[in-house]
């Protein structure tokens, strides 16, 4: 049975595409057959984070509206064998997503992949809203800071009421927290909301955390997803997410202290 | 920033504290905004169920208007209805003795 995650947030440039690509690639690397798809119409940017902005030829919209089939737009990743991507139209803008639309991509997709990661665009209009609302499940990426938190817990209300399983009357879509560009340093200081004062005040449960890291940049400047990058802490803090998403328990990783990286253990 | 600054604390709560007081407020009053249906069914309510506990509080002791306060409060996925209620303190220890007599 495949799953549907919704990776939203509300605000922007909190880490959505970057978590859509590290997250989808930590499953695939495990021999899961993942497509991660780009809600953000008109602004596309998944398709530079995964490295394959120049094999688009057919997106999301063509599908949707008939101007070609799936495996046309369907991009296989070069790196990571059970891995695809479907960008989306650069051209277009969101009201070209129809939920009928969305709808038939989505239940063809659901023939061949286990996981359909589908990454929102900001805001809480239209773009989101079709996003969210066939999911199953939402990561919601929050930083920690004021205005990310209030509107990952309005993201949620929406989850309570906009999607399929809120119009049905289905179980509710599963949520899970996911804070980013986190600085332990700073929240040490009190200069930043820790782990529990966000979990405290969305009562989410948290699926991990990602330290603020300049391997999130690098990756990106070069189009490889984060999670291709193990020897970073952020890579390894995305492999962490996935495998907690999986059902397993990692060990906590403890940042290695000066001294222990001075005599190289 | 002077060099000095470096090394004397900032006196008052830091800033992440100030930021979590300010996010609870604001997320819970959105929430009551947002679960609006029951909510202002039970703000409809409470002014009446105030004043019926106050008249109830009247009748056994002492109390003045405002000592009874009610308020609705989201915490997490539960709405805790909080009441408060401030005894007047003789009154209590003259009932407290009661108590021992009987």
């Amino acid at each position: 049975m495949s799953k549907i995650i919704v990776v939203t947030s509300g605000k922007g440039g909190v880490g959505k595409t970057t978590t859509s690509a590290a997250f989808a690639t930590g499953l695939a690397l495990r021999g899961i057959p993942t497509v991660v798809i780009d809600f953000d119409v008109g602004l596309r940017n998944l398709d530079l984070v995964m490295g394959c902005e120049r094999r688009v030829v057919y997106d999301f919209i063509n599908i949707i509206n008939g101007e070609g089939n799936l495996n046309q737009a369907l991009i296989k990743d070069r790196r990571v064998d059970s891995l695809y991507i479907l960008p989306a139209s650069q051209t277009r803008n969101k009201d070209a997503l129809t939920l009928k639309g969305v709808a038939k991509v989505l239940e063809a997709l659901k023939k061949r992949f286990e996981y359909i990661i589908c990454d929102s665009p900001a805001g809480i209009e239209h773009g989101a809203i079709m996003a969210m609302y066939f999911a199953d499940e939402a990561l919601i990426i929050t930083n920690p800071e004021v205005s990310s938190v209030r509107d990952s817990d309005r993201i949620v209300g929406m989850l309570a009421s906009k999607t399929r399983r809120a119009v049905q009357d289905m179980a509710p879509v599963k949520e899970y927290l996911l804070l980013t560009r986190y600085s332990a340093k700073r929240v040490e200081n009190g200069d930043m909301l820790s782990v529990d004062d966000v979990t405290d005040i969305l009562a989410l449960p948290m699926l991990g955390i990602i330290p603020e890291s300049e391997s999130v940049l690098h990756a990106s400047n070069s189009g490889t997803p984060i999670t291709l990058d193990n020897e970073s802490d952020a890579g390894m803090a995305y492999l962490d997410v996935v495998a907690r998403f999986l059902g397993e328990d990692p060990p906590v990783r403890k940042k290695k202290s000066l001294f222990s990286r001075l005599i190289g253990r | 920033m002077s060099f000095l600054h470096y090394f004397i604390k900032e006196e008052g709560p830091s800033s992440a504290l100030i930021a979590k007081e300010r996010l609870q407020i604001i997320v819970a009053h959105e929430r009551r905004q947002r679960d609006g249906a029951v909510t202002t069914q039970l703000d409809r309510i409470l002014p009446q169920l105030q004043q019926e506990i106050l008249d109830v509080v009247k009748k056994y002791m002492k109390i003045g208007n405002e000592d009874v306060k009610i308020n609705v409060e989201q915490e997490g996925k539960y709405e805790v209805l909080e009441l408060n209620i401030i005894l007047p303190e003789n009154e209590l220890k003259l009932r407290h003795k009661k108590v021992h007599e009987t």
